[in-house]
């Protein structure tokens, strides 16, 4: 507690502490007195908290990822704004900047601490590694470096047999 | 396994031998997971939707949990058919309504249903009876774990498994409990209740989830965050929040029947009269009816045996059972006719209250 908390707007110190429940759900920003004028806090009857956080993080104006595409799958922050939800896991990385501030308020922390898919994760190392190495093979049969080629090969043969035991 | 033969094998929830809780209905986990590198079920392109369906199907339908069940594409079932799956659990109103190209996948003893391309490609559900979440997340980890085995899930190191909504980053777990609260109702102390959990970080919704009414005083109690919490410290979090509120219906129970227990009978046994002759009920009206005998059944007014039977009734008075049942569809008017009709029958050997035995069911 100790910790002043600050503005979900701007970052100076935040004096407006505000809670609202709306279809049962609980929603909690924290403003600097000038941001809650602006955003006319001041009136609770007409405006909704989460708008509010939607808004201010994904107004292009004010945010500092205007122009923000995913190249993945073309989504943009105003399609995010429409729909409430992304459009390829890839848009987590493309849209960090929007995603981190909004994190805060809606979880218990913003880094995951549960269930990791383990034997995804090594199949992928192994997939990853697999890419290199034919990329090192190609390099080196064009190098007419045949030791390495060899060597590359060999170990190629070692990761597909780990790959086909790791798929039932 | 056909969709016609599912319907007909009794379920986890309207199975007789479950229903022993006299306050947790049913403990229900989900987990939200997707394909890395495929755009989410809402921005996918029909093409990419039905790649996703197709890949995800054969999964799912591997699995040992999965063997013998029932796997169907949305399209193939009737609006009848998808309202059954719905008032049994087992899908989403959203899948329900969803496009080309969505399907699920529901185990045989419907204790487990997958659905893919709804938010998510996957979401992957398991239901238990009575108060189980420990059971209930062994079950469903173990079922996403066999899933990883053939499938590529989209995970971050420090977001966790990534969901198409920021909501349910992380875990991607919803873990959930219905609760039946009827002295609480009574008492006026759910709207207190509502807030205090929504303070804990918890969420109360209705019967049928979100913006649904909490007819029959049942309500669904669930995680609010899935991120920066183990998925075994939300349970826990949950656990403690669905004790407390299982004491606090039963301390409700104890003062209804110590202040006011003339009032109580009179509910019961005015439900219990309406029940055996009245003959127009809506699905709201019968809830509330059954819910009453529910609460008469764990206060001893009724024998402990009954309480399967409002158990199964519970899901047989809604519109879809009503109507598969009688192989037809109805108008409102006409299934309020039909629903009492039902309720006369089954309550026409029904045991009558004895209100001499009065005492609290334990849970």
């Amino acid at each position: 507690m100790a910790n002043p908390l600050k503005c979900d707007l701007c970052s100076k110190p935040a004096t407006v502490h505000l809670t609202q429940i709306l279809d049962n759900k609980v929603h909690k920003v924290d403003l600097c007195e000038d941001c809650a004028q602006e955003k006319g806090v001041t009136d609770p009857s007409g405006f909704s908290l989460a708008d509010l956080l939607l808004k201010a993080s994904l107004n292009p104006e004010t945010s500092t990822a205007s122009g923000v595409r995913c190249e993945q799958c073309g989504f943009t922050p105003n399609d995010f704004k429409k729909q409430g939800r992304f459009g390829c896991p890839a848009c987590y990385d493309a849209f960090k900047g929007i995603l981190d501030p909004m994190l805060e308020g809606m979880h218990k922390g913003t880094v995951h601490s549960g269930k990791v898919p383990q034997k995804a994760l090594e199949r992928k190392s192994l997939y990853d590694r697999l890419t290199k190495l034919e990329g090192d093979l190609s390099e080196a049969i064009k190098a007419e470096r045949y030791e390495d080629a060899a060597r590359c090969r060999d170990e190629i043969n070692q990761v597909r047999q780990a790959v086909g035991q790791k798929q039932r | 396994m056909t969709i016609g033969s599912l319907i007909d094998t009794p379920s986890e929830l309207t199975d007789s031998a479950s229903s022993k809780s006299a306050i947790v209905l049913m403990t229900r986990i989900r987990l939200a997971r997707n394909l890395a590198g495929h755009p989410f079920p809402g921005w996918a392109k029909p093409a990419q939707r039905e790649k996703v369906l197709e890949a995800c199907t054969e999964a799912v339908t591997a699995t040992t949990s999965m063997k013998r069940g029932l796997s169907v594409g949305v399209d193939d079932l009737g609006e009848l058919e998808k309202r059954i799956l719905v008032e049994r659990h087992l899908i989403s109103r959203e899948l329900s309504g969803s496009k080309q190209g969505s399907g699920v996948v529901i185990s045989k003893d419907q204790a487990c249903s997958v659905m893919i391309n709804e938010e998510d490609h996957l979401r992957i559900q398991m239901l238990r009876a009575g108060f189980q979440l420990k059971k209930t997340w062994s079950a469903i980890n173990d079922m996403d774990s066999a899933l990883e085995d053939s499938l590529d899930f989209a995970f971050s190191s420090t977001l966790g498994y990534l969901t198409a909504c920021p909501t349910n980053l992380g875990t991607g777990m919803r873990a959930s409990a219905m609760m039946h609260l009827p002295a609480m109702v009574i008492a006026n102390q759910m709207e207190k209740v509502v807030r205090a959990v929504n303070q804990l970080g918890m969420v109360v919704r209705g019967l049928f989830g979100e913006g649904s009414d909490a007819s029959g005083s049942i309500f669904q109690i669930s995680n609010q965050t899935t991120l920066g919490e183990s998925e075994e410290e939300i349970l826990k979090r949950l656990s403690g929040v669905l004790q407390s509120i299982i004491e606090h219906e039963l301390n409700a129970r104890a003062r209804l029947l110590e202040q006011d227990s003339g009032k109580l009978f009179d509910k019961i046994g005015r439900a219990y009269g309406i029940l055996q002759n009245g003959h127009v009920l809506s699905s709201n009206e019968a809830m509330n009816l059954l819910s009453l005998i529910r609460l008469g059944v764990d206060l001893g007014v009724f024998p402990d045996a009954k309480r399967s039977v409002t158990d199964r009734l519970f899901i047989e008075a809604q519109p879809g059972h009503l109507q598969y049942a009688q192989k037809g569809e109805f108008e409102a008017g006409q299934r309020d006719l039909l629903r009492a009709q039902r309720l006369r029958s089954e309550f026409a050997n029904f045991a009558r209250p004895d209100f001499t035995l009065s005492s609290i069911g334990n849970n």
